[in-house]
């Protein structure tokens, strides 16, 4: 009884403030492509249109959160020598797991997936709060840190996606914006910038986005 | 318990590779059928989208029976029985020489009309591209396309699949006033002609690699429907019978 007395007397509100701020964080100081500069490799492939890259986001929700759940409920079991290749095989089953259930269920979606799910593997931003966060804390925190994280990943890859699709294609989620009336071929001024297509665009896109939100949080600038 | 003993490092890996092994080949296993399904689906989808017939995954098999009315596959010019054509892959069959294939091939019929439904196979630049082609009973002129892709680059290569590029297709020759077969030339724009189309700028790679796809899968049919057209035939017997009154 003793025992349990204590371990409430620790426990905080589900929402309370150190946890609602391991949510809030990964949105902005420390966002995991902007600040720590991780999965920055799936932010370049599948941001050409918003479509994709909110279905990547969405399944990498999903892994983040479970994962670091399972992660965070094995972590005093785990050998210490192989939690690498634990944390390997967490995500890789479960991106097998949620492919397969797709594939049965809902499979337009999966269809779009599929070329992604390599990516969602490799995804250095899963492994990275994994590795940094789920083996040391509870399975609870675990989850809002892997949904905070995922969210931080989420935006940033929608925003990016945003501007390619509109400036690249003229469209967005595959409805034309730009009016037909207004393209070269059509008699008018404008025409769709190609480049926005190819993957070095998003990366200055990332710039850009990494410098406008520097420019309005200061405590994110280096020293040097 | 000390997590970092030999035995126990050892002991935990087996454990996990075993029990991850069954979660997933038990998900894999029950949920297959499911998944067959809906390839199965999809297919019908796509050669009825081939002739200008759009419906959904759910009602496909239903309408699919309306509309086709025979399946069958050819090798070597001639009709091949006791294989079924839907069942046939064309990931297999497309490397062997044109001549040798198991070559499906679907007969529609629709508003009274019969159309030739060509299934393609072919290779894009990041994976395989495939299509179903349909021909007017003249076994020359496109009267639908249809094409889909494993992993070309989303916005570029991607985009055979939309209307934007298989709407070009009808209306198209794919043989000569002569009757020779030329198939259809995917152009860096400025597509001229009746055996011509634009193709994706950007996504040139993918776009030759559908006028490769056409050309090398028309092979096994083209000698093959010459000889069994019914209709042109016809139509010769009708002119030959014009010519006589004369």
């Amino acid at each position: 009884m003793a025992e349990v007395k204590e371990v409430k007397k620790e426990r905080e509100p589900l929402f309370g403030k150190k946890n609602r701020l391991l949510i809030t964080d990964p949105l902005n100081d420390s966002n995991p492509i902007t600040v720590q500069v991780l999965g920055i490799c799936s932010a370049l492939a599948i941001t050409v249109k918003l479509y994709p890259a909110l279905v990547m986001s969405i399944s990498v929700l999903f892994v983040l959160g479970a994962g670091n759940v399972v992660i965070s409920l094995m972590r005093n079991l785990i050998p210490n020598r192989i939690r690498i290749i634990v944390q390997l095989v967490v995500v890789a089953s479960l991106v097998i797991l949620v492919d397969q259930v797709l594939k049965a269920f809902v499979y337009d979606v999966s269809k779009e997936l599929s070329v992604f799910v390599g990516l969602i593997i490799t995804n250095c931003i899963i492994m990275g709060r994994f590795e940094a966060f789920a083996l040391g804390n509870t399975p609870w925190k675990s989850f809002l840190d892997g949904v905070g994280n995922a969210f931080g990943y989420a935006w940033i890859l929608l925003a990016v996606a945003f501007f390619r699709e509109l400036l690249g294609s003229g469209q967005l989620f595959g409805y034309q914006i730009i009016p037909e009336s207004w393209y070269l071929s059509e008699g008018g001024f404008y025409s769709n910038n190609g480049m926005m297509l190819l993957p070095p665009m998003a990366l200055i896109t990332v710039g850009i986005i990494i410098w406008v939100q520097r420019a309005k949080n200061t405590k994110l600038i280096e020293e040097n | 318990m000390d997590v970092n003993k030999n035995s126990y490092t050892f002991s935990f890996a087996a454990i996990m590779v075993v029990v991850v092994a069954a979660i997933l080949s038990f998900a894999a296993t029950s949920l297959k059928p499911m998944q067959d399904n809906n390839i199965r689906l999809e297919k019908m989808q796509n050669i009825l989208s081939s002739i200008n017939v759009e419906v959904s995954r759910d009602e496909a098999e239903g309408i699919y029976t309306d509309y086709v009315k025979k399946e069958m596959v050819i090798s070597n010019s001639k009709e091949v029985s006791g294989i079924a054509a839907f069942d046939v892959e064309l990931s297999k069959e497309v490397v062997k020489d044109p001549m040798e294939r198991n070559a499906p091939l679907y007969v529609a019929e629709k508003e009274g009309s019969t159309y030739y439904i060509i299934p393609l196979r072919g290779k894009g630049l990041w994976g395989p591209i495939w299509g179903y082609i349909s021909l007017e009973s003249n076994i020359s002129t496109v009267y639908g396309a249809t094409f889909d892709h494993k992993a070309e680059t989303p916005g570029l290569g991607a985009e055979i699949k939309t209307p934007a590029f298989t709407d070009l297709f009808p209306g198209k020759e794919i043989l000569e006033s002569d009757r020779s077969f030329t198939g259809i030339k995917v152009m860096k724009g400025n597509a001229t002609g009746e055996h011509q189309v634009n193709g994706i700028s950007g996504g040139t790679i993918t776009s030759v690699g559908v006028e490769d796809m056409i050309t090398d899968c028309m092979k096994s049919y083209i000698p093959y429907l010459k000889a069994n057209n019914v209709a042109v035939n016809l139509s010769e017997i009708e002119n030959l019978v014009a010519n006589l009154e004369h």
